[in-house]
Parts: structure tokens; C-alpha cells; sequence
């Protein structure tokens, strides 16, 4: 069955197509706006609607918007060719057709004498031409429309009305659907279709009859609606920098709250506000936590850099001539503020320190003890962490430092500023630790120490935070292995992939030197020694070091854009100390492109299964000169040798790069080993020399990446 | 001038209790039941089985009914402004969801004085969840100038069981609306009525709650009676499970959920006092959780029997 399009001009001209909501959350809407285009032209598409189509799309909170330019009011006739019968088959000898040609005609229901005939290369077939006339577009957007609505994906839809009912993200309330300027009739759940709009809850009519997009445009901006973002965003820019510059006062610039505000409102307007400066006295994190989670107001700086007393809301009205609004927000403000006042008073009536036996209060998990445990245990941890960077060079490393700030770490837990903006723990106990004259180094520690959270997120800025960072984390991984909290899956409520990937993050943009499992070993012995005392067993540990590897690999691979068998062939190697594990990665991925490189990792592969299959017996042989018959064994044997002394000196000096040249050098001589040297020879002793050989030149050579691991089904 | 003038100020706003009037007036008219508060200590309006229970199953209702609600950890000795051990709620519940509720509700904020137009009043995502309930629902926090004044939820699961039809359910958190009307910094400065203070009428309870629930119940105690609560629900539970047909409709699953209720609350107090571990109170959150999920479940399956034939033949023998 052949289908061609057949050419017809049509008339083209605009759709338009709006799903009216109840406030769609904020942070879903540009994705749902973008999504809602692709959506709307994989349909157009299926229908042969797409060509010469524009879909554009808009989002505010009660509304995700579709305005589709030159959109065809017609489908294009197509017309299929449907192949019958041969002709051999369907007319006998002296051209009468048989029963396969009348049944083929009165299937595609036409007279025998229309039937058409078509050369292809299998001969001559019967054909019929039918013609599938184009559907109109409004029936098709009847049928796609409440399709594209389904198709939109959220994180969490819900239904409004009963279990068998429509989802949505948020219960829609109208749809508005216009093709060249008349109504296209659907529902979606309990919503039927039509061309009436809403504009702003109070600043516009609750009904607006609207026939094209421009005019839909110009009476929402009427009714209080601004339907492109983009616009939103600038007006918002524009009254923000205003009102700034007015009282010469510069804006705290917040890409992501600017983000969130422009799909928070339908018509925003900025205001400025004000508070009492003696708030000033509390930091500006604090300051700015407040204003920013919770009201989603910018804060103001002075020249200089300080806060301003004054805040800039953002809100969904036009204006505010009473000033009701201001002052019902600086009210808002006042007494969260009054809050965090009243904590920060209250917390600093005791030192940071005060509040360890408090910690005993707060578990951590109920077979690990309390923080109180914990941070003794982390506190032994970075003790030991610091003292291994110190002995390996580091002198800024210093221990009692890390001993204090592991001290300390914990301990705002327990306040009350903490209990209430639990988003700021950490920095409230740095700042305490610095307001109570703590050194720079231990109240930055302390103050970074949950750092990083994420993978993009930065590390502690000092060595003593990275210390006690990476102590902690260590603790929380192995503390929660060793009584069975292993993450699966999706699930993974202590975070633990986080925190391994915290640890490999700070290891290697700190460039410090750990070997994973002697921290690792130093973690179970904390665990082991300090209340409540857990037993990790040996085999418990390789799991916890294999997890920690494992999000190691991870981290290289998606985050480094290093190749799976590139960080296959290198943890083969050895991967106890990243910082090496990321030289000889580094190293591996500039040689692999060279000439003899990929041929070289053929050959490993080779070597490693010929050792493979050997029998137990044959290996673990010393290579004797003596038994070496062939020049090419005795070549491979010398090359090697010399080999291994080039690449012993280089890797001493790091140079991991220039070591790995000179072992893709033996390509050639491996080559010619293998075509002249068969390994599995008759002779015992000859054999046996010739694997010992063939392991020597495994066991030298893939110390800094394990060859054989490269390329294959394997590098995906 | 200037007397007259802060005397104004001062009657400024609905009073407490005109509030509630208001309120309960505007839901009446639009078809509410109004119950009363519920009698066993609840944390929300949701607990009260005006709620909790009547969202299950397909029968259409609407209620509307004050709520004070304990929430022992957010106790201060009565020395903030604006936090409570016990606050009230304004609760309504609306089942099915009706199609204009958004506007409904707005209409209520005129009713109470607020003029709509003037006021930056939004829709602010927050999905509510009461893990103890095993409910959930979509909605927001309806900020007016930037002040939580009431959560609106569509509830979509409660007791674990999907629900259908949806209800839609307004909290209005009284203290701040009418502080917000009354333009009073704190709550104990609010008219209750046109001569008496919220402090003077709560002030006492706050003091000496908040010090019974921080400082002096006794944590052994309170374990123990949750202990005997749970074990009490669990054994009238069990008892359910063995019934078939009629004898099922007298059973007396509203005795377990009060019971349900209790152990919530002992376990409010255990934490407020400060003895419960992250690890414990999610094993103890999840407890109560299985109590509110079990009765729920039984509850619903006791409004509608099972229509299996062996079953169906007995509860039509009893009432022949």
C-alpha cells in the first residue's frame, strides 16, 4: 500500500486554545508551557496539520495558552494506492478476470473496469486509487484537544471532581478553543469548550467573549492579565530596578525568586516596604531567608553591600493607593522578624557549647544514638582526617581546630532559630560560633559543614569544614550501612547517596589526599569505640567502601564526562585515592584517541582471557630467559622490562600521560608476540614461561588503567 | 479628636466572636451543617470526624464548625504574639467539590469585611498532608498581603482510601484574620467580644498548657497511656475484622477513632516534651497512622457492606 499527498491549497488561520485553571503552582508552569507546544505539535503532526504551522505558547497561573498561526482548516485529501492480486493471477489466459480480480474489485468496492494496473518489480500487480478526503481541522482539534490536555505531565495530578473523573494538575475551570475565529466544541471532564475567557480574579471581568489571539491578548491585558511571561518578567524588572534607584538603593539580585514571582502573579506590580532597621541587627542570612522563603519578598542593599531596611514585594494587583497592602505585608514581615529576633536573642543566652547535652535529646537514629554520639564520633573522625593531611604534607591542616568545629557542628540543632528555619542549619551555628568569638577557621567549619548538598552545590571553603564535612558524612554512611539502612531503589531517607557523593565531591575539588578505606577504617573504629558502640563487621565495610566507589564512578561519569569503561578500566587499577584515580583517568582519556592505543587494549583483552582459561596450575611461574625460544618473546620480554622501568619512573613523577605512552608503545611487539608465539605450546615448560610472560606484562601494566576493560559492548 | 480618633481604631474590625458568627452564617446559607467543635483533644479541624469520616463513602455533605485545635510543641507560655498551644479553626467541608468553590470561599472574605479589590490575595501552592491520617490533598495557602490566612485542599486520599467524590476542605486560621481585621499585633490584644480580650479569656490556658507540656507531664506516663489507648483500639479493631453482616453496623468504630484521636495527641505531648527521636516518631507517627488507616477502612466498610451474595443474604435475613 503506497500513500501520496495530493497538492491543494488551502485556506489557513489561526487557533487558539486556552486551559483555564485554578492557580497552577508556580514552579511547574514553564516547563508545563513548553511542554504543552511540543504536546500540541506531536498531535498536529499524527494529523498532517503541522506543515506550515507555528505553535506558540504562554503561561500565567490560572492559564496555559496555545496560539497556532497558519494552521490548515482542512486536512489534505490523501490518496492510497491499494494493491491487489498480480495480474497473472487475477486474468487467466485469454484475458478474463478470474475470481481473485472480481472478489479484489468488490472488496475496494468498485467496478471491475476501473481497476488500474501498476509495473513493480515482482510484475504486474492490480491497483485501485483511493481517495481519503481531508477531515476538517475543527474536527480533528475536537478530538486532539482534550488529548493534548491528558498528555500534559506533573509531578502530582489530582482530580476535582471523582475518582473516574479528568485529572489535572489543578482543577480546570474553562477551555477556550477558537479556529479561525469560531468556537471547535469538546469537553474535558466536566468542562465543555467555548470561546469565553477570564480575566484577573480582581481586576477584570469574570467573562470575556474573545475571537482571535490578538484580541485575547488585548482583553486580557484589559482585564488585568499579562499573557506573555517574558512580559511579566520585564515589567517586574523595570519596578524593581525603579524603585530602587528612587531611594538609591540597589537590588539583591534573586534569578530564581525573579523566576518564581513572574509565574506567581497575572499582573505583578512591584511595592516597597519597610522595616524597622534595628532588624538590622540580625544577619543577612537570616534576614534574607525570611524575606525570600517564606514571603518571596527581594531584599535592598545600601551602597556597599549591607541590607537596607526596605523590601520590594511583588504583587498581583495594579497598584496599592491605600497602602493597605504594604502595610499588611510590613506586618507580615514585622512579626516574622520579631521571631527571629526573639530566637536569636533567646539561643545566644547560652554558648554554642551549652547546647551539647541538649543534643543527647535529639536522636539521630534510634540504634546510632543521639547527635551527642554522633558528634563524638565525627569529632574522632575529622581528628584523624586532619592529622593524616598533615603528616601527608598539609600544613594548614590542624587538629584541634577540627576537633572544636566537630564539636560545635551540631550543637544549633538545638536552637530555637534552627527548630524554626530548619533550611538554615549550619549557618546558624557558624554564625553563633563567630558572634561568641570563635576562631574564623572553626565558625566557617561549622558554618559550611553541610556543604555540599548537592552535586553543582560548592564545598566548604576552608580545610577544617572540609574535615568535618567529610567526617560527618562518613559517619552518616557508615553508621547507617552498619545497622542495615542501605539505600534501594528510590528510597533512601538518610540521604546516603548524597552524602558519598558530598564525600568524593569534596576529595576531589579539594585535591586532598584520603585513601577511602582508611577513612573509611577510621569511621568503623569511631562507630566501634563511642556509644552505642556498633560492630561493623569486614564484610559490612567492603559494602560501605563498594557504595562509596560506586557513587564515586558515578560522579566521574556523569558529572566529569568520563567514559563507563574509561572509570571501569581505571577503579580496576585502583581507586582508594581519587584525586590519583582522577590523574589517571585524565591520562587514559588523552591517550585513548593515539594510534596504538585501542589495538594495545585488543591485545589485554586477549592476554586476559588466554590467563583466564589457563589452568591453575600453568600460571604463577616466574619467566625464565632460558625457555624463551622466539625472538618475538624474547623482543616482548626486553620491550617489556625496559618498559616497565620508563613507566616505574614516571608514575613516581605523576606522570601518568607519558607512562601510558610509553605502554601503548608495546603495541607492536605485543602484536608481533601474538602473531608469531603461539602461548598454549606443547612443551610444559615452554608454555608455562610463556603465561608467566603474557601475566607479568598484565600485572605491570595495568596499574594505571586496566586495558582490557576498554572499548567493547561495555563503553556505553 | 485624638481620643475619638483611637477609639475608632480600636473597634476597628470584626470581633473574635463576630467572626465566627459571620462565618458560620455565610457557610449556613450556602447549604452547611453547623456542627460543634469536636470533645476529645484534635491538632486540626480535619480530625474531627465531621471531617475525617464524612469524606469517606458517597453521601454528599456539607458542615461547617469551629475548631480549637492543640498543638502542644507550638506552645510559648503565652509570650509570643502570635503562636498558640491551642489555636481556631474555621472548618468547612464541601462534598462534592463544587465547581465555583474558589469563588465561594472569596465571598466569605467579603463577608467578614475584607474588601477583595484592595488586598493582594493569592492562590499559593501547598499540598497538605497529615501523615498520621494517612491523608492527603492538593490545594494552597491563601495568602492575603502576604499572611496565611487559610489552607483550601482538595482531599484526595484520606485514611489511605482513594476518595470519591472529592471534598474540598477551608481552614481558616481565626486568630490571624482577625488580627489581620482588628490591625492588632497580638493575639491577646484581640477584641474577643466588644469588652473582653482574647488574653483574658486565654491567656491562663496558654500559660499553663504550654508549661504542663514542656516542663511537667510526665513522659513515662503519657508512653504508657498510648500504649493502653493503641492496645484498646486495636482490640476493638480485631474484634470488627471477625464480624460479618449486620452485626458490623452497631459496632462501634466512632469509640475507635476517639481512641485513634488520643493516641494522636499523647504522642503531640511526648513530642513536645522532647522525648521522642527523629527514628521513634516516625515508628510512633506511623502507629497512629495504621489505627487512623484501620478504622478508616473499617468504617467505610461498614457504610457499605460488601455486596457478596452469602453476606447479602444474611443482612436481608435480619431485616425480614
Amino acid at each position: 500500500m503506497k500513500a501520496s499527498v495530493k497538492k491543494v491549497s488551502l485556506r489557513r488561520s489561526e487557533l487558539l486554545f486556552e486551559i483555564g485553571c485554578e492557580e497552577i503552582p508556580a514552579g511547574l508552569l514553564p516547563k508545563a508551557q513548553a511542554e504543552l507546544r511540543s504536546v500540541l505539535e506531536k498531535y498536529l503532526v499524527a494529523e498532517n496539520l503541522a506543515e506550515g504551522a507555528e505553535v506558540v505558547t504562554f503561561a500565567a497561573p490560572r492559564r496555559l495558552v496555545a496560539q497556532v498561526r497558519e494552521i490548515r482548516l482542512r486536512q489534505l485529501d490523501l490518496v492510497k494506492e491499494v494493491l491487489g492480486p498480480p495480474k497473472s493471477v487475477a486474468y487467466d489466459s485469454v484475458g478474463a478476470p478470474t475470481r481473485a480480480a472480481v472478489s479484489f474489485a468488490d472488496k475496494q468496492g468498485i467496478a471491475l473496469d476501473k481497476i488500474q494496473f501498476v509495473a513493480t518489480p515482482k510484475g504486474e500487480y492490480l491497483a485501485v486509487k483511493q481517495v481519503i478526503p481531508g477531515r476538517t481541522t475543527e474536527k480533528i482539534l475536537a478530538e486532539i484537544l482534550p488529548r493534548v490536555i491528558q498528555d500534559l505531565t506533573w509531578p502530582r495530578s489530582m482530580t476535582w471532581a471523582g475518582l473516574s473523573d479528568a485529572r489535572f494538575i489543578r482543577p480546570i475551570r474553562w477551555i477556550v478553543a477558537v479556529l479561525d475565529g469560531k468556537p471547535v466544541r469538546f469537553s474535558y471532564g466536566d468542562v465543555a469548550s467555548g470561546e469565553r475567557t477570564r480575566g484577573h480574579r480582581f481586576l477584570g471581568k469574570p467573562s470575556l467573549p474573545v475571537k482571535n489571539f490578538r484580541e485575547y491578548e488585548a482583553k486580557l491585558k484589559a482585564n488585568g492579565v499579562i499573557v506573555r511571561p517574558e512580559l511579566r518578567r520585564a515589567k517586574i524588572e523595570k519596578e524593581l530596578t525603579a524603585l530602587g534607584q528612587k531611594s538609591g538603593l540597589k537590588l539583591h539580585a534573586d534569578a530564581e525568586l525573579l523566576d518564581m514571582v513572574t509565574y506567581l502573579n497575572e499582573f505583578p506590580s512591584v511595592i516597597q516596604g519597610q522595616f524597622d532597621p534595628a532588624f538590622l541587627d540580625l544577619p543577612d542570612e537570616i534576614l534574607i531567608t525570611v524575606m525570600r522563603g517564606h514571603q518571596k519578598y527581594f531584599a535592598v542593599e545600601k551602597r556597599g553591600g549591607d541590607l537596607a531596611p526596605h523590601f520590594l514585594a511583588v504583587i498581583n494587583l495594579d497598584r496599592d493607593p491605600k497602602g493597605l497592602v504594604r502595610a499588611g505585608h510590613e506586618r507580615v514581615l514585622r512579626a516574622r522578624f520579631a521571631d527571629a529576633q526573639f530566637f536569636w536573642k533567646t539561643d545566644q543566652k547560652c554558648r554554642l557549647a551549652d547546647y551539647l547535652p541538649k543534643l543527647e535529646r535529639v536522636t539521630y537514629e534510634s540504634r546510632l544514638g543521639s547527635y551527642r554520639d554522633k558528634v563524638e564520633r565525627v569529632r574522632a573522625v575529622a581528628r584523624w582526617i586532619a592529622s593524616q593531611w598533615f603528616n601527608l604534607g598539609l600544613a594548614q591542616a590542624h587538629v584541634p581546630d577540627a576537633d572544636r568545629a566537630a564539636e560545635l557542628a551540631k550543637c544549633d540543632l538545638a536552637t530555637e532559630m534552627v527548630r524554626e528555619f530548619t533550611e538554615l542549619q549550619g549557618v546558624v551555628g557558624g554564625l553563633y560560633a563567630r558572634a561568641q568569638g570563635e576562631s574564623p577557621e572553626v565558625a566557617d567549619a561549622v558554618y559550611d559543614h553541610y556543604l555540599p548538598a548537592s552535586l553543582e552545590d560548592a564545598i566548604p571553603r576552608n580545610l577544617t569544614g572540609c574535615a568535618v564535612s567529610l567526617a560527618d558524612k562518613l559517619d552518616s554512611v557508615a553508621g547507617c550501612f552498619a545497622v542495615g539502612i542501605v539505600p534501594t531503589g528510590s528510597s533512601d531517607p538518610y540521604a546516603l547517596r548524597r552524602a558519598a557523593q558530598g564525600i568524593v565531591k569534596i576529595i576531589l575539588e579539594r585535591s586532598v589526599p584520603l585513601s577511602l578505606a582508611l577513612a573509611l577504617g577510621a569511621a568503623v573504629k569511631a562507630l566501634q569505640e563511642h556509644a552505642p558502640k556498633i560492630a561493623v563487621p569486614e564484610a559490612r565495610e567492603t559494602q560501605i567502601l563498594e557504595f562509596i566507589q560506586d557513587r564515586a564512578r558515578f560522579v566521574f561519569r556523569e558529572k566529569l564526562g568520563f567514559a563507563y569503561d574509561e572509570v571501569n578500566a581505571v577503579f580496576r587499577a585502583g581507586s582508594d585515592n581519587l584525586v590519583d584515580a582522577r590523574q589517571r583517568l585524565e591520562a587514559l582519556r588523552a591517550i585513548r584517541k593515539s594510534k596504538n592505543f585501542e589495538p594495545l587494549t585488543v591485545s589485554f583483552k586477549r592476554i586476559r582471557k588466554i590467563l583466564e582459561k589457563a589452568p591453575a596450575a600453568e600460571k604463577g611461574h616466574a619467566v625464565s630467559e632460558e625457555f624463551l625460544k622466539l625472538d618475538a618473546e624474547r623482543d616482548l620480554h626486553a620491550g617489556m622490562r625496559e618498559a616497565a622501568r620508563q613507566v616505574q619512573a614516571r608514575k613516581r613523577e605523576g606522570k601518568y600521560r607519558e607512562a601510558l605512552e610509553v605502554i601503548a608503545d608495546l603495541r607492536n611487539a605485543v602484536d608481533r608476540f601474538f602473531v608469531d608465539v603461539m602461548v598454549m605450546a606443547e612443551e610444559e615448560a615452554v608454555r608455562r614461561n610463556r603465561l608467566a610472560l603474557l601475566g607479568q606484562l598484565l600485572a605491570e601494566f595495568t596499574t594505571i588503567a586496566d586495558f582490557s576493560e576498554i572499548g567493547g559492548e561495555e563503553s556505553r | 479628636m485624638k481620643a475619638k480618633e483611637q477609639v475608632e481604631k480600636k473597634k476597628k474590625g470584626l470581633a473574635f466572636q463576630d467572626l465566627i458568627l459571620k462565618l458560620s452564617e455565610f457557610w449556613m446559607k450556602r447549604g452547611c451543617v453547623l456542627q460543634q467543635p469536636y470533645d476529645v483533644e484534635v491538632g486540626a479541624g480535619t480530625m474531627h470526624p465531621e471531617t475525617f469520616l464524612r469524606v469517606l463513602g458517597p453521601a454528599p455533605y456539607r458542615v461547617a464548625y469551629v475548631q480549637p485545635s492543640r498543638r502542644p510543641a507550638d506552645g510559648r507560655y503565652g509570650e509570643n504574639p502570635n503562636r498558640l498551644y491551642k489555636h481556631t479553626q474555621f472548618q468547612v467541608i464541601l462534598k462534592p467539590s463544587p465547581r465555583d468553590v474558589q469563588d465561594f470561599y472569596l465571598q466569605s472574605l467579603e463577608a467578614i469585611g475584607i474588601r477583595l479589590a484592595e488586598h493582594d490575595i493569592r492562590f499559593e501552592e501547598d499540598n497538605w498532608e497529615s501523615p498520621t491520617l494517612g491523608a492527603w490533598g492538593i490545594g494552597w495557602q491563601v495568602l492575603l498581603d502576604g499572611l496565611e490566612i487559610t489552607q483550601f485542599t482538595y482531599f484526595q486520599q484520606c485514611g489511605g482510601m482513594d476518595l470519591d467524590p472529592i471534598s474540598v476542605e477551608l481552614t481558616y486560621g481565626l486568630e490571624r484574620i482577625a488580627a489581620f481585621l482588628q490591625g492588632v499585633e497580638s493575639v491577646y490584644d484581640l477584641r474577643w467580644s466588644e469588652d473582653v480580650t482574647y488574653g483574658q479569656i486565654r491567656l491562663k490556658e496558654e500559660q499553663q498548657f504550654s508549661s504542663y507540656s514542656f516542663d511537667r507531664s510526665d513522659a513515662g506516663a503519657i508512653r504508657a497511656d498510648f500504649e493502653i489507648q493503641e492496645k484498646e483500639a486495636q482490640r476493638l479493631l480485631e474484634g470488627f475484622d471477625l464480624l460479618r453482616g449486620p452485626e458490623r453496623e452497631r459496632y462501634p468504630l466512632l469509640a475507635v477513632y476517639d481512641l485513634c484521636l488520643k493516641c494522636s495527641h499523647l504522642f503531640n505531648l511526648m513530642d513536645a516534651r522532647g522525648v521522642i527521636s527523629t527514628t521513634e516518631r516516625a515508628a510512633l507517627m506511623a502507629r497512629v497512622r495504621t489505627l487512623a488507616c484501620r478504622t478508616a477502612q473499617s468504617y467505610a466498610a461498614q457504610m457499605s457492606p460488601p455486596t457478596d451474595a452469602g453476606q447479602a443474604d444474611a443482612s436481608e435475613g435480619v431485616r425480614a
